[in-house]
């Protein structure tokens, strides 16, 4: 198995010409490793839409009162950019772009499952996201009611939610159907050989998700249908003047939306795990207790949703056992965190870009994950609850943790995807700005917090003003280091095939083959007989 | 840290610093185990790395501990908060009303106010109700805060041993004017709240005062909180402020065309009961609900004499 490398190379994706060329045959290919590419690029446009958004709201935030807008435009600001960050960027995110490229790679397959489904997916994924983008610039203008739609002011605002909702809709069958493709691919598709513990981690991360886009993305789109319903026929499922349960609500929308951040944070974590293996130069350590927290992790995620909702009224039980369960999600992803650490005992390091950004990931997703006590405990999470402090913890676990982790995948798998590399010295200096930037962006959130600011708050008193004006300047360090970042990965350099194939040593089965890929990955199925990160002499 | 503003802090506080301290040592422990690794095992100073599959020991170990200590902080979090849930039977009771974005307090002597007035060292207990949206009461100092929902009969108390004033804030986020639905609590002295609360039931208008014109409509206007989003002072709030608007003609949007109209009696009347109908061009549509059956054509009246007393023109 040790490749077919050098011997000849096949014509790679990028270059391959099939039924039809050009802009037809990315947009009508259902080859994995393009429509991974599709994924990757729309996704990026919507994340630097959601980055712009972000800068212009703390801009306005830099001082108490009004600073450039009002605060109608504000509010449908932080609604507009939490629907493009989470809907069309995060919660597709790892999986979508690199689930897609890499788990028929990783698992010695030619393709996905079904690839006509997996390309109809990413257009129910643009199709919603225009029905979206049209919600904005229709009607009486974007929605102004939170990414979270809570009824019933969901229901009275005059604002064009009914398409935002149409929108988030679609993108959930997207999502649905890119899981039940996982699905079926990773449970039919392995190499000879290859049994579920000689699976990549990566992949028992994604199998994971998939479970959870599957089987919780049907609630939220009952949800929402229900809300459109209210809004159009006005039936009042949500509507307390009509007998209605706003409270039910909630229970529907977070039963999906908290396992939902699972769905971003599994395939984030499973591409650290190979990161830090790789670049540990050694065998994984704990590989069934890595495999095991995934799976638990997807599992008791789904048991968690009344977090959110300590302060909403709900019976004293309820409260208590939701805290309890809270408490246990924690523990599978302490138990991954303690095993990457370990990887890296008495490991040969590798100090390159794609370990560095594992490295950033690991230290503010700590930071992420220990907060998230504080909302677990009944007690700390009423002080909390609602304000600047739950805004830090969620942008530390998902755009420190996730984002991080998207980056830290594209700078890892960017030669086997590209077939060149990136300037490594400046890929550093971008990470460190931006890290510096990160955390003096969301960080001053957490006192905020705890001082008492709500959150979604257009203007605040005067006490608030410091912790405020610091996080501002720390969107303009933010926003440096990423421009640094996206601008050095889009003036890549041609290397040495040697240096592509397989820079970094990597023992999963994707690095076995030329970079870029050909068409149907493997001339010849690979027969696997030993665990993914064994070394092989 | 540690106020003793109400009852409940110091327990709370207890949870936060167990749960922020042992956060704390495992981020910088763990930090340094890392930053250590990078040092000591780079490729430079390890060539050959060792390949150590696992271990079940550490594992067990490095899941049990975190177990353990979860389950304290659940245990402290759920101690320090159990209590807000079991208000006292001696504890005097409020009726908290909010909506879009004022909030009323409403005495069992019938006195309402937009300033929450509770006397030291007592139990007070809020019985609480939300007329649009869901909103949230909170008290930072007093680490409380429970959602205010239509329909649903939500409570919370406290017990406030330190004579000051506290910021009350909404934290359910409800609109346009979210950021501006700012109350605050006043403690008093026991003796001092007893005399306000006893010379206080509802100010009642002595008919000296009742033949000022417009003196009854300006109590309506403040008790039902028109004025969190129509000025007296001619300030653009969330609706057209009430001075000088009465006999002006003003531009309006009737069924998305615009038409000119004078302010009269019928459209203030038809502003109240039906907002929706004819919005004043530049503002919003669907920011105000309908006072149908909420006010009657008598105070109705009322309010358009006090809006008149604000002039005519500008």
């Amino acid at each position: 198995m040790s490749g077919n490398t050098s011997t000849h190379r096949m014509p790679s994706y990028l270059e391959y010409k099939g039924r039809y060329r050009g802009l037809a045959g990315w947009l009508l290919s259902t080859d994995h490793k393009r429509i991974a590419l599709l994924y990757l690029y729309s996704q990026t446009f919507f994340f630097l839409a959601g980055v712009v958004m972000g800068i212009f709201m703390k801009l306005e935030l830099i001082a108490p009162g009004q600073q450039l807008m009002q605060a109608s435009t504000y509010n449908a600001l932080f609604t507009v950019h939490g629907l493009t960050m989470i809907f069309l960027f995060i919660i597709p995110g790892l999986a979508a772009s690199f689930g897609n490229f890499f788990i028929p790679l990783m698992i010695g397959a030619k393709d996905v499952a079904f690839p006509k489904l997996n390309l109809f997916s990413w257009y129910l994924f643009i199709g919603g996201a225009c029905i979206i983008l049209l919600g904005m610039f229709t009607g009486d203008g974007p929605p102004d009611t939170g990414w979270t739609f809570y009824a019933p002011y969901s229901l009275r605002t005059n604002t064009n939610v009914v398409l935002s909702v149409l929108g988030a809709f679609v993108l959930g069958f997207s999502s649905v159907l890119t899981g039940l493709n996982f699905i079926v691919t990773i449970h039919r598709m392995r190499a000879p050989g290859m049994g579920f513990f000689r699976m990549p981690l990566f992949i028992w991360a994604m199998y994971g998700t998939s479970w959870i886009q599957l089987l919780a993305t049907p609630v939220v789109g009952i949800t929402l249908v229900m809300v459109i319903f209210d809004r159009i026929m006005g039936i009042g499922f949500f509507d307390p003047a009509k007998g209605g349960d706003p409270i039910l609500y909630q229970h529907l929308f977070w039963i999906y939306s908290h396992p939902a951040v699972y769905i971003m944070i599994l395939p984030a974590m499973g591409a650290i795990t190979e990161i830090v293996t790789t670049f540990s130069r050694r065998v994984v350590f704990g590989y069934k207790a890595i495999a095991m927290s995934s799976l638990a992790i997807a599992f008791v995620g789904y048991l968690v949703w009344g977090h959110h909702m300590f302060t909403s009224g709900m019976s004293e039980t309820a409260r208590l056992v939701f805290s309890l369960l809270t408490f246990l999600v924690a523990i599978p992803s302490a138990i991954k965190v303690f095993n990457w650490s370990a990887t890296m005992y008495k490991g040969s390091l590798d100090l390159q870009p794609p370990f560095w950004w594992a490295m950033a990931f690991m230290f503010v997703f700590m930071i992420g994950g220990l907060t998230g006590l504080v909302l677990g405990s009944v007690a700390t999470d009423v002080h909390v609850h609602d304000t600047m402090f739950v805004v830090a913890h969620f942008h530390y676990i998902v755009f420190g943790g996730a984002g991080l982790a998207f980056f830290a995948a594209l700078h890892y798998w960017y030669p086997k995807m590209w077939g060149k590399m990136y300037n490594k010295r400046v890929a550093n200096i971008g990470l460190l700005i931006l890290f510096i930037g990160f955390n003096t962006l969301y960080f001053p959130m957490f006192i905020l917090g705890i001082m008492g600011m709500p959150r979604r708050y257009y203007d605040y008193l005067p006490q608030f003003a410091t912790p405020n004006f610091i996080s501002t300047i720390g969107s303009w360090i933010l926003g440096v280091g990423l421009l640094i970042v996206i601008v050095n990965l889009l003036r890549p350099k041609k290397v040495s095939q040697e240096e592509i194939d397989n820079p970094w040593q990597g023992r999963t089965l994707e690095w076995k083959v030329q970079s870029p890929p050909s068409l149907e990955n493997f001339e010849e199925i690979p027969v696997v007989e030993h665990g993914p990160y064994d070394l092989v002499k | 840290m540690y106020s003793g503003y109400s009852n409940f802090v110091s327990n709370v506080d207890t949870a936060f610093i167990f749960i922020l301290g042992v956060s704390a040592i495992f981020l910088v422990g763990i930090t340094a185990a890392m930053i250590y690794f990078i040092i000591r095992y780079n490729k430079k100073r390890n060539p050959v790395a060792e390949e150590i599959e696992g271990s079940t020991k550490l594992e067990i170990i490095w899941t049990v501990i975190p177990t353990i200590l979860v389950m304290i902080m659940f245990w402290m979090g759920w101690k320090a908060y159990i209590p807000q849930r079991q208000i006292p039977k001696d504890a005097m009771s409020v009726k908290v009303t909010a909506q879009m974005w004022s909030w009323r307090f409403e005495y069992d002597n019938g006195r309402v106010t937009d300033t929450l007035i509770v006397p030291a060292g007592k139990n007070v207990a809020m019985h609480l109700n939300a007329l649009d949206v869901i909103h949230s009461l909170y008290i930072p100092d007093f680490r409380i805060k429970e959602d205010l929902v239509p329909n649903r009969k939500n409570s919370m108390w406290f017990n406030a041993p330190i004579v000051g004033t506290y910021e009350l804030f909404c934290t359910e986020y409800c609109g346009l004017r979210h950021s501006y639905m700012l109350s605050a609590v006043k403690v008093l002295p026991e003796a001092e709240f007893n005399a306000w609360y006893a010379a206080s039931a509802q100010p009642k208008l002595d008919s000296a005062a009742a033949a000022v014109p417009g003196a009854a409509g300006k109590l309506i206007v403040q008790g039902k909180a028109c004025i969190a989003c129509h000025t007296a002072d001619g300030t653009k709030l969330v609706g057209p402020s009430f001075k000088g608007i009465y006999g002006h003609k003003v531009t309006v949007v009737t069924d998305g065309k615009e038409r000119e109209i004078t302010v009269d009696d019928e459209y203030i009347k038809q502003s109240i009961i039906n907002p929706e109908a004819d919005v004043v061009k530049g503002f919003q549509k669907g920011q105000m609900v309908s006072y149908k059956g909420q006010l009657s054509d008598e105070e109705i009246a009322k309010i358009i004499e006090y809006i008149k007393t604000l002039g005519e023109k500008e």
